[in-house]
């Protein structure tokens, strides 16, 4: 591939992950501002939206591929997620448990 | 390739992998201020809650502000893996001051709450808000200082594999910045703006 064309393609590869990433801060922004949403609904839709965005920065800006990206790599990040998911889960668990029984409630 | 290149090449592989772990455990500290501050957003004494403190022009700008400068690096980063030096230059101060005015906004904010008295010391929530939006800022800074030096290799050396390195390591840790932010902005003030 000649220089430009793969100048070309990366330059490309940034600008549409930064449309996608612009669109989904965008959407969070304007939900608040409307309003009108029930707490649940609304913290679904934040959720959401930040989940996808991560990947969008995880694929466009740090170019995590998985089939380019060495094994290693994407066996941390994995691991990670996993260590996310059991220590933030696990912390409101016990905590939301603890601070139901002293509350009574 | 020659053996020196082949040489380096690895080299820098190995670098940027032991760094990729290393963000990977910045990932996890932040996801443990994260938890942290969810079990805290209740606990204000009596102070002020996450309904009154924050402002929603001011999110939206250090978000625009950090998520252009998350283009601008990556546009930096190009410049400068093609040796294109004036075009890196310019790229790179692009972002140093999109992150510069983000601190700015930042560190408002803060100064703010604590002389109307929502400081870290007021209550659990407020503790840990600042210790979380704060750790987060601290890293902005340490981006900061980093693309200074950077700037002096650009301005003392010819682009080389060396400087491409030190660039691919820099530009992973500020998309993690920018990452963390995400988290930020969708957990700590929408949630906290929304009526």
């Amino acid at each position: 591939m000649s220089d430009v064309k793969r100048h070309k393609r990366e330059v490309r590869n940034y600008l549409v992950g930064f449309g996608l990433a612009v669109l989904l801060t965008i959407i969070p922004f304007a939900i608040t501002a409307a309003g009108g949403l029930s707490r649940t609904w609304f913290d679904l839709a934040i959720l959401l939206a930040a989940v996808v965005q991560v990947l969008v920065h995880l694929r466009y800006f740090l170019h995590i591929d998985l089939r380019h990206t060495p094994r290693e790599n994407l066996l941390a990040l994995g691991f990670t997620g996993v260590l996310m998911v059991l220590m933030i889960g696990g912390t409101l668990w016990i905590m939301g448990n603890l601070t139901a029984r002293m509350m009574g409630t | 390739m020659s053996e020196v290149d082949a040489k380096t090449l690895e080299e820098s592989e190995e670098r940027a992998y032991g760094f990729w772990l290393f963000l990977m455990s910045d990932a996890i500290l932040f996801s443990l201020l994260f938890a942290t501050y969810a079990i805290m957003v209740t606990a204000t004494d009596n102070g002020p809650d996450r309904t009154e403190i924050f402002g929603y022009w001011r999110t939206a700008a250090n978000t625009a502000l950090l998520l252009s400068s998350s283009l601008t690096m990556g546009l930096a980063s190009i410049a400068i893996c093609e040796t294109r030096k004036s075009a890196s230059f310019q790229w790179i101060f692009v972002t140093m001051i999109l992150a510069l005015a983000f601190l700015v906004l930042e560190i408002q904010e803060f100064a703010g709450l604590i002389a109307q008295g929502a400081g870290p010391d007021r209550s659990g929530f407020l503790s840990a808000y600042f210790t979380l939006v704060g750790t987060h800022g601290a890293h902005v800074i340490v981006g900061l200082i980093w693309m200074a030096v950077l700037c002096l290799h650009l301005a003392l050396r010819p682009i080389g594999p060396e400087i491409q390195s030190i660039t691919e390591r820099l530009t992973m840790f500020w998309h993690l910045v920018g990452i963390v932010w995400i988290g930020i902005y969708s957990l700590v003030y929408l949630p906290g703006l929304y009526q």
